[in-house]
């Protein structure tokens, strides 16, 4: 479970995190949505002991980063935003350092190990070099070796990016697969798709600020079901309607193409961001 | 805390292991570069102090190549931290500070050893046997890697990016190299250069090893100085890993 409560961060002329409020429940797969700059990666960073606060509270299974920082990084595993996995080592060494950084046996350590990577179809490459391996490998070793002390958080910030269609749905499976065995995941993106696919919940970040939280179904229902896309010469005008028949109605009297499809996620977050031109 | 140090020291030590026959090679260059230039230059022409050059040399060496070998690990550090960003992965892990400056001057200390039996070993090759032997030769090797390797992690925590790092080395480094009673007796300097030197921790721990080697005469006063120095940097490494937080 995570608990956030008024959290903000400030580095020197950024205030980069405005008093955030957050809660996940145990078990639950949860989203953290926003542009670039959001903040998304900071609010991980603090969660995960990277980065210190400058106000406010967090908890992550009822421990206190701040008083009781050793309890509350053993309750969670961490997939960074860039790869860091030693390039010198083997995969089989770079996850058995991560063991030996969290304290587990010898012989659990070695069992564990062979399991998770069988676990991420990547048994073969125990004895590989990383730097030998391609990125979506990478990504794959790097959620193996988050999960390898057993962790009952998982936090994955962009886990997709920069990989291809394929690979992003085979991790996309195995997220699935790893939240099914009673994991909380908190997971960033600026993929909208992939929170929609994967996340119960959702929350908006922009500019430092949770501007909402809410599952993608309701978020979406804000708007209505049905949108039009309109592109004119300099933009392109997006309306929303409860009905299919509400939408054709109107769009009989355009002249202009238009497209008629479901509203996304997409279109509640601009919507909510003010992002958009309405 | 152990189980924290031991798994960074693990780590140094697996990628020791990767590059050691790398290492031992690069290791062996540039005293091999000394002992060729000034030893066959000055050979067993020039006494020192009662000594060949030679002679004089190979302690000077073993000093210089223990600090600057322990002190190697800054520059790894850094590149972990800033381009591999694996310094993230130690930080990420439920291990305190202590933890982590332990392993990593540990792996500095180990570094530092195998130079220096490198040294020893092309010393011998070179027809020179000292008194290696004695306790009071490796007590000074081990505290004066201590002290350098203390001093890289805390240097490596404060420095912001690669280049940094560069001139901190050009700056400290470097010149206690060639002033720190290596490459010639400091009491052959003028009193107030013997003052300033004095306050080098290298002066102290070429003194000693050199002492211990030609008479295997113990140091205590050196050694004493060099603990104290070494805990100094190792207390403000600490300091400093909490501060590399963001
Ligand atoms: N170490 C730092 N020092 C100063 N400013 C920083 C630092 N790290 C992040 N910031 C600033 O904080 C803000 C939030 O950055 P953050 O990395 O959290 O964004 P993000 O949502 O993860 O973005 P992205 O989608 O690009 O990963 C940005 O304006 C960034 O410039
Ligand atoms: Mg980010």
């Amino acid at each position: 479970m995570i608990r956030i409560e008024n959290l903000s961060k400030r580095y020197k002329n950024i205030h980069a995190l405005k008093s955030i409020s957050l809660q996940v429940a145990q078990g639950e797969l949860f989203a953290y949505l926003g542009p670039n700059g959001a903040g998304k990666t900071t609010t991980i960073r603090i969660l995960t002991g990277l980065t210190n606060l400058t106000s406010g509270k967090a908890f992550l299974n009822g421990f206190d980063i701040e008083k009781q920082t050793l309890d509350a990084k053993k309750q969670c595993g961490l997939v960074p935003q860039t790869i860091n996995l030693d390039q010198e080592l083997t995969v089989y060494e770079n996850l058995e350092v991560h063991g030996c950084l969290f304290g587990m046996p010898a012989r659990q350590r070695a069992e564990k190990i062979l399991e998770l990577l069988d676990y991420v179809d990547l048994d073969d490459r125990k004895d590989t070099l990383t730097k030998n391996l391609s990125g979506g490998m990478r990504r794959r070793i790097m959620i193996a070796r988050a999960l390898l002390h057993s962790p009952r958080i998982l936090f994955l910030d962009e886990p997709t990016v920069g990989l291809d269609a394929g690979i992003r749905r085979k991790i996309w499976a195995l997220i699935k697969k790893i939240q099914q065995n009673g994991t909380t995941i908190f997971l960033t993106t600026h993929y909208i798709e992939e929170a929609e696919f994967l996340a119960a919940r959702v929350a908006f970040l922009d500019e430092g600020n949770i501007v909402a939280t809410d599952t993608p179904e309701n978020l979406k229902a804000r708007l209505g079901e049905w949108a039009i896309d309109r592109v004119s010469e300099d933009d392109m005008k997006t309306q929303y309607f409860k009905t299919m028949e509400e939408a054709k109605d109107l769009s009989r009297h355009y002249e202009d193409s238009f497209t008629l499809r479901r509203v996304n996620l997409e279109d509640a977050f601009l919507s909510l961001t003010g992002k958009t031109v309405k | 805390m152990i189980q924290g140090c031991g798994a960074i020291y693990h780590r140094e030590v697996l990628i020791l292991q990767r590059r050691f026959w790398r290492m031992l090679a690069s290791m062996a260059v540039s005293p091999l570069l000394y002992l060729l230039a000034f030893g066959y230059a000055m050979g067993d022409r020039v006494m020192v102090a009662g000594y060949t050059y030679t002679e004089f040399l190979i302690p000077g060496l073993v000093a210089m190549t223990s600090m600057t070998q322990a002190y190697g690990i800054a520059s790894e550090i850094n590149i972990s931290r800033f381009y591999w960003h694996i310094f993230e992965e130690f930080q990420a892990a439920p291990i305190n500070d202590v933890a982590y400056v332990l392993g990593e001057v540990l792996a500095g200390i180990t570094r530092s050893f195998i130079s220096v039996i490198v040294i020893l070993g092309l010393g011998f090759i070179f027809g020179v046997s000292l008194g290696y032997y004695s306790i009071w030769f490796w007590l000074p090797v081990l505290l004066n890697s201590f002290v350098f390797s203390s001093l890289a992690v805390g240097i490596a925590m404060l420095v912001k990016s690669h280049s940094d790092q560069a001139m901190v080395n050009n700056f400290i480094i470097t010149p206690m190299a060639f002033l720190g009673g290596t490459f010639f007796p400091i009491d052959r300097l003028p009193p107030v250069a013997q003052k300033i030197l004095f306050f080098l921790p290298l002066t102290h721990a070429s003194k000693a090893i050199r002492g211990a080697a030609f008479e295997h005469h113990a140091n205590l006063y050196s050694c004493l100085l060099l603990a104290l120095t070494g805990a100094l940097f190792f207390f403000i490494a600490i300091h400093c890993v909490n501060r590399a937080k963001d």
